[in-house]
């Protein structure tokens, strides 16, 4: 269940942000979360209603964003789209491939009053 | 002072702990502002959402590389032998290497007591609820460490294969083992930990004559995963394979 500290992570960068910037409260909250990232959607979400009580997130939506991942082939040098991580290179069937894409896990960006 | 956040205390929640020592507690405080601004906005973040704990990774890794201290991060499920290899593995090298570790476990002193009684130094990390260890409580670990130069410092993470895979410490390398008796498609079944790690060890092999486990199929599944893997194969408890590990062990140290 890491998707509980992810979860406060996310409401305390929001906040940390809204502060900044002055905000009254956090309406929405934009997340990119990339397909090998290692977490599961729906608990992140149901993680997010628990942490965001009593903070300018209160009342905030997660907006989850799916960013594919993406992998190269050091055999034949081409990259391709994957969502796992024991993929073959669908172009020669290598399998020394590297995921260049789909582990970030970011906050692209919050909307507020 | 608590870097993070301040506060003057250790630890997310968690309990940081010297066998035979009492603890010391750490909870992290919210501080309320009042706000002006009316007007429903959008604010750019483009933040990573571990970009706290990556900061305080690379703080760690600072330390560490300005000591020359090899940090190892072992994780692995619950009972794959963690704890034992390490106490085999300290009595074999302890004379020429320095070495000291960080017990991560939800609660007890346990496998702090078992470490400390090979005589090197330990400090147990107790995060509670919490399914991993992350940078912050090996920040405050450190500092209850009097940790020697060109020395080695073994993290045992929270015995869990998903979790601890997500959360740099500032380790040089994560070292993944998996023992006989889970199953030789481990890899495959969690295979986040497997593509963090930069090693393996395969535990408990004077096991096999007992279960239904290929070490050729188990590579296999783990190098699809990450075709980068190396692979140790030894029983902590008997011994056999011991040396090659060691060996290798050996040439981590910094000099």
């Amino acid at each position: 269940m890491h998707e509980m500290s992810l979860a406060i992570n996310i409401v305390e960068i929001a906040c940390q942000t809204a502060k900044q910037n002055s905000a009254k409260k956090i309406n929405s909250i934009e997340v990119e979360v990339g397909k090998l990232a290692g977490v599961l959607e729906d608990s992140l979400a149901f993680c997010f209603h628990a942490a965001r009580n009593e903070t300018l997130a209160e009342n905030a939506e997660l907006n989850i964003i799916s960013v594919p991942g993406k992998g190269h082939c050091g055999d034949c040098d081409k990259s391709f789209e994957t969502d796992t991580f024991f993929t073959l290179c669908p172009h020669c069937q290598g399998f020394s491939v590297d995921i260049l894409e789909g582990k970030d896990l970011k906050i692209k960006s919050i909307n507020v009053d | 002072m608590c870097d993070t956040c301040g506060c003057g205390k250790p630890g997310e929640h968690a309990t940081i702990q010297k066998p035979n020592e009492p603890q010391s507690n750490h909870q992290h405080h919210d501080h309320h502002h009042d706000h002006q601004h009316d007007h429903d906005h959008t604010i750019d973040v483009q933040k990573d959402v571990l970009a706290e704990n990556n900061l305080l990774a690379e703080r760690n890794r600072g330390f560490f590389d300005a000591k020359e201290i090899t940090v190892l991060n072992l994780v692995s499920s619950p009972g794959s032998g963690k704890t034992t290899l390490l106490e085999k593995t300290i009595t074999a090298i302890k004379s020429e290497t320095p070495l000291a570790v960080i017990e991560g476990d939800q609660q007890t002193m346990r496998d702090a007591e078992r470490i400390d009684k090979t005589g090197v130094p330990v400090v147990q990390v107790n995060t509670g609820t919490g399914c991993h260890l992350d940078a912050h409580m090996i920040q405050h670990a450190i500092q209850e460490l009097d940790l020697q130069s060109n020395s080695v410092l073994f993290i045992e993470n929270v015995g869990n294969l998903v979790c601890p895979a997500l959360f740099d410490l500032g380790e040089a390398m994560k070292i993944v083992i998996i023992s006989v008796t889970e199953g030789d498609d481990k890899p495959q079944k969690y295979p986040h930990m497997f593509d963090a790690a930069d090693m393996c060890i395969i535990n408990k092999i004077d096991l096999l004559p007992y279960v239904d486990f290929s070490i050729d199929q188990c590579k296999q599944f783990a190098l699809e995963v990450n075709y980068k893997l190396k692979f140790f194969e030894l029983s902590a408890k008997t011994g056999e394979g011991l040396e090659n590990w060691i060996t290798w062990l050996k040439q981590q140290q910094k000099s």
